[in-house]
This record gives C-alpha cells, sequence and structure tokens, in this order.
C-alpha cells in the first residue's frame, strides 16, 4: 500500500472522500438541526432561520424537560429499566452460552435447538400478552425483562466468541487444578470475553434505553419511559397539565414552550446512547464476525 | 470430582451418567434461562389454540368453546383484508428492494478510503442513528414534514403536509428507514471486506487495475456470499413489518397505504381486547411468514451452500 501511487489513485482517493463526507453530512444534518432547534427560539425554527446557527441561544427548553413532572419521571424510569435490564439480559447471555459453548455438554443439540425455535416461531402478542397477566406481572416493571427471555441471536454471538476465543486448553488446565467449571467462569470465561460484554452490554442498554412498546402495553402511565412520555408531546402534541400550572406567561410562552420541549426532549432522550457507543465501536466488527462464524 | 476425568481432553469415552454429573454445575446455569423461556415463550406456543376458540379468560383456554376457523373467516371478509395485506407486502419488498443495495454500497467505498482515522469518523456518524428510539426519528420525522416550518416544507419552499397524503407514506417510511440503518448495515460487509486477502489488492495494483477495478474484482466478490445470504434472510420476513413506525406515522388520511397488519394485531388485541381474533390474524401472517423463509431457505440452499435453517 506504501508504494508510489498514481494520480489515478489519487483522485480517486478524493472522489471517494468527498462521496462519504457528503453522505455523513446527510447522515448527520437531521440531528444537528434538532439539537441546533433544541436551543432557539422556536418561531424562528419555523421560520427557517435556524439552518446553521440557533437563534436567540438559550437553555429554556432543557431546564423544562426537568422542571415537567412527567418528563422528569420518564427519564428516571427509564434510567431504572436500562440498568435493571442491562444486568438482567447480559447475565442470561452469559448463563446460556457458556454451557453451550462446551462441546462435550450431553444435550447441549437439544438446548440449542430449544432457544434457537424462539428465533423464528412465537405466540405472538395476544398469547404472551396473556401469560404476561397470567404470571402476575402486569404493571410490573419486570415485564419489560422477562418476556423477552433470552435474546437468541446475541447469545449465539457470545457462545461462539467463546468457543473462538477462549483456549479450550485453558478451561481443561483449570479444570486439572481442580476448578469447579463455575469458578472457570467467573475466574477465566468472564475477564477473557470482555470485549464481548461491552458490545453486550452496549446492546443491551440501546434496546433497554429506547424500548417504548413494551411499556405500552404492560405498564401504567405513571411508570412509562421518556419514550413513552415524548409521545404525548412529539405526536400528540399536547402539553402536559403540569407545565400549563408552572407556566406563568399565558397561553402564548405556554405554546412557545411546547414547541421548545419537541426538540430538547428528543435530544435528552436520544443524546445518552449516542454518546455511549463510540467507545465499544472497535468491538463491533469482531462481535459480528464471531456471530457469524457458524461454531 | 472434575480431577478424575481431567486426564482426557475428549471425555465421549465416558458414560453417560458420569458425563451428566460432572456437568450439574452448567445445568444449573442453563435452568433459570430454560425455564424463564418455557414460561415467557413456549406457554405462548400453546396459547395459540385461542386462534381457534372463543377464548374467555374465565374458562381458560381448554374450557373455551372450540369455533375453528371462525375468525379467519371473518378476517378474510373483513373489509380492510386486502388493503392490508397489499399495504404490508408493499412496504417491506419495496423497503427491501431500496434498503438492500445501500449498505454495500457504502462499505465499498469506506472500505477504500485509505486514511484509517477518517474512515473511523465515517462510520461512527453513520452508525448513529441507528442507536437513536423510533419514537425519537418519528418524532422528528413529524417535525420536519409539517406543513408548517417542516425542515423539508422549508427547504423546498412548499407547504405541504406530507403525513396526510397516503402516496408519500411509503417513501417516508423508506426513506428513514435507509437514513437510520443502512450505515449500520456496512458492519457485517465491511468486517467481511477487512478479512480480504491484501495481496489481491497488491495483486490487482502492479496489474494496473484502477480503485474502481478493484473494488470490481476484488472487493465485491468477495460480498457475494454475505449479501446473498442476508437477502434470503430479509425475503424470508417479508410479511414481517414492524409494528412501531408505521404506527407512529400513521394518521387518519394516510391510511390507504399505512394500514399493516401488525397495527391491526394491536388494535384488535390491545386496545379493543378481542383477543382470540387477534391471535387469529397474528398467526395467519407468521404462518405465511414461516413458509415464505422454509421457501427462500430451499431455494438458497439448493443454489448456493448458504443457508440459514
Amino acid at each position: 500500500m506504501k508504494k508510489s501511487r498514481g494520480l489515478s489513485d489519487k483522485t480517486s482517493d478524493i472522489i471517494l472522500v468527498t462521496i462519504c463526507t457528503i453522505i455523513m453530512l446527510l447522515v448527520a444534518y437531521p440531528l444537528y438541526y434538532v439539537v441546533v432547534a433544541s436551543v432557539s427560539n422556536p418561531y424562528d425554527v419555523y421560520a427557517g432561520k435556524t439552518f446553521l446557527l440557533p437563534s436567540e441561544f438559550t437553555l429554556k427548553g432543557y431546564t423544562a424537560v426537568f422542571a415537567d413532572d412527567s418528563l422528569l419521571r420518564g427519564f428516571l424510569n427509564s434510567v431504572k429499566y436500562t440498568v435493571i435490564g442491562t444486568v438482567f439480559s447480559v447475565v442470561m447471555l452469559y448463563i446460556t452460552a457458556y454451557p453451550l459453548a462446551q462441546s462435550d455438554l450431553p444435550g447441549r443439540k437439544f438446548f440449542s435447538i430449544f432457544f434457537l425455535i424462539t428465533m423464528y416461531f412465537g405466540g405472538g402478542l395476544v398469547p404472551t400478552y396473556l401469560v404476561v397477566k397470567q404470571t402476575g406481572l402486569l404493571y410490573n416493571m419486570w415485564a419489560l425483562f422477562l418476556p423477552g427471555g433470552v435474546a437468541v441471536g446475541n447469545m449465539i454471538i457470545v457462545r461462539n466468541y467463546f468457543q473462538n476465543n477462549i483456549p479450550h486448553d485453558l478451561i481443561e488446565a483449570a479444570s486439572i487444578d481442580g476448578c469447579s467449571k463455575w469458578r472457570t467462569f467467573i475466574r477465566i470465561v468472564i475477564p477473557l470475553s470482555k470485549p464481548i460484554m461491552a458490545v453486550m452490554v452496549v446492546f443491551s442498554m440501546v434496546a433497554y434505553w429506547n424500548d417504548w412498546f413494551t411499556a405500552l402495553i404492560y405498564l401504567r402511565a405513571e411508570q412509562a419511559p421518556m419514550p413513552l412520555v415524548i409521545r404525548n408531546i412529539l405526536i400528540k402534541s399536547s402539553a402536559s397539565a403540569s407545565q400549563a400550572s408552572t407556566i406563568s406567561g399565558g397561553y402564548a410562552e405556554l405554546n412557545k414552550l411546547t414547541e421548545m420541549l419537541k426538540f430538547s426532549s428528543m435530544i435528552v432522550a436520544a443524546a445518552p446512547m449516542l454518546i455511549i457507543y463510540p467507545f465499544v465501536q472497535k468491538y463491533f466488527e469482531k462481535g459480528f464476525m464471531a456471530g457469524a462464524v457458524k461454531g | 470430582m472434575n480431577e478424575a476425568i481431567s486426564k482426557k481432553p475428549v471425555r465421549v469415552g465416558k458414560p453417560l451418567k458420569t458425563r451428566l454429573l460432572n456437568n450439574w454445575q452448567l445445568y444449573l446455569l442453563l435452568l433459570i434461562p430454560v425455564v424463564i423461556t418455557f414460561i415467557y415463550k413456549y406457554i405462548p406456543m400453546y396459547g395459540i389454540q385461542i386462534a381457534f376458540r372463543d377464548y374467555k379468560a374465565s374458562r381458560g383456554y381448554l374450557g373455551s368453546e372450540w369455533v375453528g376457523f371462525d375468525w379467519f373467516t371473518r378476517f378474510f371478509n373483513a373489509p380492510t383484508f386486502g388493503r392490508m395485506i397489499k399495504n404490508t407486502i408493499l412496504l417491506s419488498f419495496y423497503s427491501l428492494l431500496w434498503s438492500f443495495p445501500v449498505p454495500i454500497i457504502l462499505s465499498l467505498c469506506i472500505n477504500q478510503l485509505r486514511f484509517k482515522r477518517y474512515q473511523r469518523v465515517v462510520q461512527t456518524v453513520l452508525y448513529a442513528p441507528h442507536f437513536i428510539s423510533t419514537m425519537v426519528i418519528c418524532g422528528m420525522l413529524r417535525i420536519f414534514l409539517s406543513p408548517s416550518g417542516g425542515l423539508i416544507n422549508l427547504l423546498l419552499g412548499t407547504q405541504v403536509d406530507f403525513l396526510t397524503q397516503s402516496s408519500a407514506f411509503r417513501t417516508i417510511y423508506i426513506a428513514s428507514g435507509i437514513w437510520q440503518d443502512a450505515g449500520w448495515g456496512c458492519i457485517i460487509y465491511l468486517a467481511t471486506l477487512s478479512n480480504v486477502d491484501t495481496s489481491l489488492y497488491e495483486a490487482a495494483k502492479v496489474d494496473g487495475a484502477s480503485v474502481f477495478q478493484r473494488i470490481m474484482n476484488v472487493d465485491v466478490p468477495a460480498l457475494l456470499p454475505m449479501a446473498i445470504l442476508n437477502l434470503i434472510m430479509s425475503a424470508g420476513s417479508l410479511m414481517n413489518v414492524g409494528f412501531e413506525k408505521v404506527w407512529l406515522l400513521q394518521t387518519e388520511l394516510n391510511k390507504a397505504t399505512s394500514d399493516v397488519i401488525a397495527v391491526y394485531v394491536y388494535q384488535q388485541g390491545i386496545e379493543n381486547a378481542k383477543y382470540s381474533y387477534s391471535t387469529a390474524v397474528g398467526l395467519f401472517n407468521t404462518v405465511i411468514n414461516l413458509v415464505l423463509l422454509f421457501v427462500v431457505n430451499k431455494i438458497a440452499s439448493k443454489t448456493s451452500d448458504v443457508g440459514i435453517v
């Protein structure tokens, strides 16, 4: 690659960089626009004055997000569900993938198929809803986690990672030293699989942070996570009662604040995951390859 | 206990009982996910029978009256049946048609970027929308497409209310889908390309091949098997239009194209509590999906050596 390059290579470099830059701008601009709009006067936004820079810079939209009872509660609910759900999911992935990665485990094939079937066939919306109801999980936070069971696709990625990246000799050696299966799991397998764990933690976090459909079906309004709360503002375009009571400037001021909230609440809902994923980005490709190679 | 069997790396020779006992800790670990999966995945499959019964909660699954295919007949005779089938298939077919090639072309470009740091930046930016909730995506769409001051109307200098036009719905759905997930879809292709033997590039260069020729003769053949596999998987879920985005973008006025089966299942089952009817509609959809998956997979395993089930 380091050899002298012809002019045509240089030209094509320029073309490729140009294409990629244009695509990058197309992807990034809508997000940038929302950020700019969230700190601007909403009427200027709708008048088309904020294509590149904010007008009448203000952080009022953001203080309003956290001053609003329902939005704040939604945010805190989301944090809670994401933390608990992620711990639950990753533990489930690991305790499923580790046994299934042992090629000499009797019944391994049976259990693999047992999980794999759920990827292609399921009871559907209502039968699942009825089981959740019958097991007493309606209006219970655990209805967000348990019905999902094991994320089979991710489990296969983790299992393949164990098989391909943790030397079998090491497990054997631990076994010879009298290390139990559990200890081997905790002392060897978990520390040696940190990259894939990081990826799975991020995948689970994103899934729980962004989920609202499960909460829509199984939870009460006051248990709603952030996305479901902002639905009232974004889709139904209605101001909450708590806002109406805290605003003193009358209807016009309330209207303006509601418009600002549309932008700022979207940013608050999207930002946490956008900040986190670049930290594990370098492991994504590896993880996907591990999943693609059949073990 | 472990010391007794540790001498042999492969324990196949041991009697089954010993092997089961040696692994009791592993079975105990597996017990938890197996029980949860059984309750929340397999019992609902058993519950599918309510599609053939007139389910009453007080009577339970088996106690409810058997009605055979009544619910299915009712669905086939529903006034919007034809529309829903057509919309579901077309939305997903056009999605596949437009969304499938984009990640392939993108990854071919990104892979040829020589400045690795810049390549990283491009990837980071392109992945970003994938990590945003559909709720936020649809919120953005609603604002951007608004007739009064929406970004799209501002740029076009028009005042069109796109979400009330059924002719615009598919375009909105598919274009925003590409915006959100085309970048993320590159990962698997980029991973494949990173495994291409660099000596092939060197050889191509010695032969005087241009960048474009290298892409066509080295990268494209390397991507082909993965692309075919992806196409098979998507074709198998042709009736599997997601509920979330359609539901959030649906308005009374664009229903002519946005009325799909998934939304109907939700409305009938959860909003109207017509449990048996909704289950029947859902089952109809699932069965068609499974048949498609098997057919497509059969064709694929006959014509090439890639297959999934």
